[in-house]
């Protein structure tokens, strides 16, 4: 559909950014989209950052494949979702720090409306075991009341819509093999050896 | 609409851009562009999911490129087309603004219709629904337009 002996205009891709910084910009208050999101590059690969107006809703990592995890938050939070790296700045900047070595806890706001019940109590324990340590699914398990439910642990660490935020990566099996984690078993061991070259890692008693 | 409007949406964003440019000089049409893309955030829950999105934004652009040329009519001397503002010569070897300059040029009734179906991609049944005139009318339109640009191109070059 062009004009007979004309090209279609190109449009030039440093214009279209331009224009969507404007609609990012303007996407605030009353229009401001349901979900924002951007992608940060890290040692693990391209990770996929989400928040709503609340605070940091999801991170995925590529292997979950980007287009799903939209879809799904779409469907799930709402379909008003627009790519905002700007105001996701804070999150990237964690992010870096903490593959550069930093042992700061995320402190920024969270928004943990994609867990509930069990799952939920799992993470909120989870939040507060710290860096450079470990603990097992059976320990996490009676933190939390339900010593036998340490299946059910597995579940909530394997469905942590914010990992590394989050840090389901701090659990291990009690046998001492690193178990399963969403971004890969390579990912876990990463982290692991990341947060030891801080200080030997250590078993959390407290957690 | 459920799915994410970023990747829905903005996957029409140079065709809107088009669209906006072949109707208002740059400035304007940066601003039209932002406006269409907002009011479409704002209304996408409420879009039907089985509903044409490029030709929803296209429509959505169509009334902010009017908005601003009522605005400009009130604000500025009438005339029919307002001026280029950023090279009213055109810039030589720059074959995209000699397109736009040339629009800007068309008679409005030319102009809309050709961008519309040319630009826009818009069955003539749409443009005319949009205009507020026949299929026939604007199949019309939109090939004198063409004829005009064509000339208008070649006086050009």
């Amino acid at each position: 559909m062009t004009i007979p002996a004309l090209d279609t205009p190109a449009v030039d891709p440093g214009l279209l950014e331009r224009l969507h910084a404007r609609l990012e910009a303007g996407a605030t208050g009353d229009a401001a989209p349901d979900v924002h999101y951007r992608t940060v590059d890290s040692p693990l690969g391209p990770l996929l950052v989400a928040a709503t107006e609340r605070g940091v809703l999801r991170v995925a990592f590529a292997r979950e494949g980007q287009d799903a995890v939209l879809d799904a938050l779409a469907e799930r939070v709402g379909p008003r979702v627009l790519r905002t790296p700007g105001r996701l700045d804070p999150v990237a900047r964690w992010l870096d720090r903490y593959f550069a070595g930093s042992t700061d806890p995320f402190a920024q706001p969270l928004d943990l409306r994609l867990a509930r019940g069990f799952r939920l109590a799992v993470l909120e324990r989870l939040r507060g075991v710290p860096y450079g340590t470990t603990v097992s699914y059976g320990t996490l398990a009676a933190a939390v009341e339900h010593p036998k439910a340490v299946r059910a642990v597995g579940t909530a660490c394997a469905t942590n819509p914010l990992p590394l935020l989050i840090p389901c990566h701090r659990v291990v099996r009690s046998d001492g093999t690193i178990g399963a984690y969403l971004g890969g078993t390579a990912a876990k061991e990463r982290l692991l050896a990341l947060e030891s070259a801080r200080g030997a890692i250590r078993q959390d008693p407290g957690a | 609409m459920r799915t994410p409007f970023e990747r829905t949406a903005l996957e029409h964003g140079a065709v809107v851009w088009r669209v906006c440019r072949g109707l208002l000089p740059q400035h304007d049409a940066e601003d039209a562009w932002s406006e269409t893309f907002l009011a479409a955030l704002g209304a996408w829950e409420r879009l039907d999911p089985a509903a044409d999105v490029r030709a929803w934004l296209i429509t959505i652009a169509h009334r902010k490129a009017i908005d601003v040329l009522r605005v400009r009519a009130r604000t500025a001397i009438p005339t029919d087309e307002p001026p280029e503002r950023e090279s009213p010569l055109g810039r030589p070897g720059s074959r995209d603004l000699d397109l736009w300059n040339a629009l800007a040029a068309l008679p409005s009734k030319q102009r809309v219709a050709v961008v519309h179906h040319h630009l826009g991609g818009l069955p003539f049944a749409e443009v005319a629904r949009l205009t507020g005139t026949t299929e026939t009318a604007a199949r019309k339109a939109a090939s004198d337009g063409v004829g005009r640009l064509r000339t208008l191109l070649e006086e050009d070059r």
